[in-house]
């Protein structure tokens, strides 16, 4: 049996799965100020009936690392950061403590002006004497040639208790994500290790002591142990989560978006072949720009409790939420309450909502059952106009080759799975509104915590070989090796498979869960100087997808 | 934090899958380490700069422009209209006023390309930035555009397009041709009968340095371009001027490129020639991209960047100030020198020899324009090309008065289908192109 367990704002969710179907389902009401308490609760009511000995894996999502971005609850962070020439490293400052200082890379990795390590130890005293334990070390095109950074690390060392490097991260270049994402790895760092250490303490109590899975942005699980060292991967693993639960009702071969109709807001995602879109370099945020591969979503200021108002004579609807629906108790007008008086929802006062419904009508000179109407409507085409801006989004990305141009992929979804606690009343209006065949996602309330349980291990490897300087790397993975001139793109797609399985195991992955790797990405160049061949570049990228564990899908088709 | 001050389209299409063959400069890698530096750099999360995916051109966009022989399909590939779709792109962006400037960082390049086009010069086929400006004025109806190309070559192409044009200023600084292909773009070389002085070329002596080139900027190229008052001013963006690039012998550098955008403010920049892809394109383009996003350029710097090696001598400094007085002499003469040119109403005639070096072929041109006071005038171009194809093309301009459009007209219906091949009619005025 296996066990997903998340922790989202209000709820923590937990289901306990077998190759039956769902055994046992939990929900908890979540305590913002003690995280801890809500996954220990939710464990301890999920193994009240069941021998932990038959548990074959554990996958966890919390906001933990969410949150501390979010309160800005990170204690003091190092930062030493060398750029050379461009752009200004200044402006990419992460706060205190945040040193640029000499040094530079080319963007074929060659060095062009050196560390001055005596200017690294001195930052190193002033970072003791000001109390900073975890220092980031980030130098521009550290993924082209990390050596500048490893050397600073050495110096770093013997001071501090853990050193980032920028180009472990992500084997993508963009400088300031880096700059950002390194940073927030090193800041949340103890906050995640000392809660997770407090969990797997807690269940190996329980008698629950197989390795423990923590799920990130991307939709993939890694292990509590690789996790140490890329805390920051788990920020917004709770979308992801919910994404996942979807899957196992997507059509393979077809193009679907996945709405997760909340309180608040709607979650937006899509699904090609069952494998959800991801972000090209990382999880962005408003102002907030990383390297953390994340699932591609959008969210928009919709949901079952926003606010409703009336405002010249039109109608309009959140993006606030002042508190639940008028049915349960709250101060106004909600969607939800529209749904309680075209008798959809049976739960709730329905007095209530009809009274708060009945203002709005009042303004809109409807009547009751037509403003409640029109409400509905209203919340479907604001959802779906959002959905279709995204998917003309997708398709009009810039792509670089004459070929990508002419034949790349456009998306074109024939399927939407609805999922969260409006779900199920939503599906048919959605399909009569827009001729799209569209279903509640069933179990949707839970589908986040089984979208855990289910989640597959994932991760990508970069690779560059450069034959004109005779070296192949993965800078990411501590890899370079030297090459001969003949090295060709068999060569390079081979190392790229033993790199990424070796990645994967070393994540947490089981053998038999690796089957779906993708090259993501392929390039390859002839260096030309003087009308002469000197060479050829090499780069590629290849995944292991997110995707579901085999074994349990079918059963959930079934319920 | 980081914010555009001026809100700036990129379009970047590097045509990584392209080459006009395997070991040539105008090859797959050329961006390469330009898309490197910029994805490193963060360019496209700074919030005021915008990503575009390149148009695509039609046929009917090149026929605007271009009389290709026999057809486009024959002179064109897919990047060539991708390229020019790029340049139109930005230039859609902009005059929807989505963004106040744009950069197409698009290949292959354009500004060799001139109006009738038997196959590639100057690793040129069509020419995007004549395209994209007939494009502008037919869809948006824009009167007067400047054309400032700043590749270290002289824009022949650009130059021919707009040689009979008094609406289209174009000005190109390149190393003298004397010492550089194409081996044009002289003083003297001022545009046809009825644009005098609408086309200047600034001829620079080998050796030039950042000094040299934003001096011509300076006492030049804005004087001229306040007083000629465009709607839109285009920059031929060639990055080949830098001290590093194999092909040619000047000593810019990529703070003077960004400089030279800062000064010239372009709305539309476009790239052309650049083939010092790893020591100067990466550098060169941050630096304009910065300097039209508004943005502290002062740290882009190359790594081997020595200004003390880069000065230019004494002598280059006055041989450069003396071009400069002749080219403000040439645009103050302008109007006698049309009156000079031509009597209303006389036919002139011009021939010219046109090689293609990229495709190897010859190309004889005989030119009739009727003078004109009030338009650029209707001309026909008999061309015949060893070896290729002989074909006459007719042009109306697209300010075309009524009597011109008339004469126009007159050229092709009075061509002798026996004796060409093909004969092509491109109406301006009506947007509309015919083959006979």
């Amino acid at each position: 049996m296996i066990i997903g367990l998340d922790v989202g704002g209000t709820h923590t969710d937990a289901v306990l799965l077998s190759t039956k179907g769902i055994e046992k389902i939990v929900k908890v009401p979540t305590d913002p100020t003690n995280l801890f308490n809500s996954v220990l609760a939710g464990f301890t009511q999920l193994l009240d009936t069941t021998d932990p000995g038959e548990i074959q894996r554990v996958v966890i999502s919390t906001t933990l690392t969410t949150n501390a971005l979010v309160q800005q609850e990170m204690g003091p962070i190092g930062m030493i950061v060398s750029a050379g020439p461009g752009i200004d490293p200044k402006l990419f400052s992460t706060g205190d403590h945040y040193y640029t200082v000499a040094g530079s890379i080319n963007h074929r990795g060659r060095e062009k002006a050196p560390v001055n390590e005596m200017e690294i130890e001195d930052i190193a005293q002033r970072l003791k004497k000001a109390g900073v334990a975890y220092v980031g070390v980030v130098s521009k095109f550290s993924v082209r040639n990390p050596s500048h950074e490893i050397l600073i690390k050495r110096i770093l060392n013997k001071h501090f208790k853990k050193v980032f490097l920028g180009h472990h991260v992500s084997g993508n270049l963009n400088f300031p994500r880096r700059i950002a994402t390194t940073h927030l790895n090193a800041a949340v760092f103890d906050l995640h290790k000392a809660f997770f250490e407090a969990v797997k303490n807690s269940l190996a109590e329980k008698g629950l002591t197989l390795p423990i899975q923590i799920l990130k942005a991307d939709g993939g699980t890694m292990s509590l142990e690789s996790s140490m060292d890329f805390p920051a991967q788990t920020i917004l693993s709770g979308p992801a989560a919910s994404i996942m639960g979807a899957i196992p009702y997507a059509p393979a071969d077809q193009d679907v978006i996945v709405l997760d109709i909340g309180g608040t807001t709607t979650d937006i995602a899509f699904l090609v072949n069952k494998a959800p879109l991801l972000e090209p370099l990382g999880i962005q945020r408003g102002q907030y720009k990383s390297l953390i591969r994340s699932l591609r979503t959008d969210s928009k200021g919709i949901g079952g409790d926003s606010a409703l108002r009336v405002i010249d004579g039109k109608l309009t609807i959140g993006p606030d939420r002042k508190g639940p629906a008028m049915a349960f108790g709250g101060p106004g007008p909600t969607p939800t309450d529209a749904l309680v008086v075209l008798g959809l929802m049976d739960e709730g006062d329905s007095q209530k909502a009809r009274a708060g419904i009945h203002e709005i009508a009042g303004q809109l000179n409807l009547s009751d059952m037509d403003a409640a109407d029109h409400i509905f409507k209203k919340c479907c085409t604001i959802i779906l106009k959002k959905t279709f801006e995204m998917i003309d989004e997708l398709n009009s990305q810039p792509v670089y080759t004459v070929h990508d141009f002419l034949e790349g992929y456009k998306l074109s979804p024939q399927k939407i799975l609805l999922l969260g606690g409006p779900a199920k009343f939503f599906a048919d209006k959605i399909e009569e509104m827009y001729q799209i065949d569209t279903m509640a996602v069933p179990n949707a309330s839970v589908a986040n915590a089984i979208g855990a349980a289910l989640a597959r291990t994932t991760c990508e490897v970069s690779l560059i070989a450069d034959t004109e300087q005779g070296i192949v790397t993965a800078h990411e993975e501590d890899f370079a090796e030297p090459i001969s001139k003949t090295y060709s793109e068999d060569d390079l797609i081979e190392t790229a498979y033993t790199l990424l399985k070796e990645k994967a195991l070393n994540s947490g992955a089981d053998s038999e869960n690796m089957e779906e790797v993708e090259v993501v990405e392929f390039q390859k160049f002839n260096i030309v100087r003087n009308f002469s061949p000197r060479g050829k570049i090499y780069r590629t990228k290849i995944q292991l997808k997110p995707g579901l564990i085999k074994g349990f899908e079918t059963i959930l088709h079934q319920i | 934090m980081l914010k555009a001050l001026n809100k700036t389209g990129l379009v970047f299409f590097p045509a990584f899958d392209w080459a006009i063959d395997p070991t040539h400069p105008e090859r797959e890698e050329r961006l390469l380490y330009t898309q490197d530096q910029v994805l490193e750099e963060g360019v496209f999360d700074i919030p005021g700069i915008v990503e575009y995916k390149p148009d695509l051109a039609t046929i009917h966009d090149i026929q605007r422009t271009h009389f290709c022989v026999p057809d486009e399909k024959s002179v064109t590939t897919q990047s060539h209209l991708i390229s020019a779709g790029g340049a139109m792109a930005i230039a859609n962006a902009v005059m929807n006023k989505e963004i106040k400037s744009g950069f197409a960082l698009v290949r292959p390049p354009g500004h060799h390309a001139m109006r009738v086009s038997h196959g590639g010069r100057g690793f040129c086929h069509i020419n995007m930035e004549a395209i994209m400006v007939e494009y502008i004025r037919t869809q948006f109806g824009v009167k007067k555009i400047a054309i400032i190309d700043t590749d270290c070559h002289h824009g022949d192409g650009t130059n021919d397009i707009f040689w009979h044009d008094p609406d289209v200023l174009f000005i190109s600084l390149h190393q003298d041709g004397r010492t550089m292909y194409p081996g044009t773009g002289f003083p003297g070389e001022l545009g046809g009968p009825n644009a005098k002085g609408s086309n200047l070329n600034i001829p620079l002596p080998p050796g030039t340095s950042t000094e040299g080139y934003l001096y011509v900027i300076r006492n030049c190229v804005l004087p001229i371009l306040a007083e000629f008052a465009p709607d839109i001013v285009v920059n031929s963006a060639g990055q080949d001027n830098h001290y590093t690039d194999p092909l040619t012998n000047m000593n810019f550098s990529a703070q003077g490129y960004a400089h030279l955008t800062a000064m010239l403010k372009p709305d539309i920049a476009v790239l052309e020639g650049g083939y010092a892809i790893e020591g100067a394109l990466p550098y060169v383009n941050l630096g304009i991209i910065l300097a039209m996003a508004g943005l502290d350029y002062s740290g882009v710097i190359e790594p081997d960047y020595n200004p003390e090696k880069l000065k230019q001598s004494v002598s280059i400094t006055d041989k450069i100030k003396k071009t400069t007085d002749q080219i403000n002499a040439y645009w103050q003469q302008r109007h006698q020198l049309r009156e000079q040119a031509g009597k209303p109403g006389e036919l002139i005639v011009r021939h010219r020899e046109v090689f293609y070096d990229t495709d190897n072929i010859f190309e004889r041109q005989k030119e009739k324009i009727w003078i004109c006071r009030d338009c650029g005038g209707s001309f026909e171009i008999d061309s015949k090309a060893t070896p290729g194809h002989h074909v006459l093309g007719v042009h109306i301009p697209i300010n075309a008065c009524k009597a011109c459009q008339e004469k126009g007209y007159d050229f092709f219906e009075k061509a002798d289908k026996t004796k060409y091949e093909r004969i092509y009619l491109q109406d301006r005025p009506k947007d509309r192109y015919e083959i006979k």
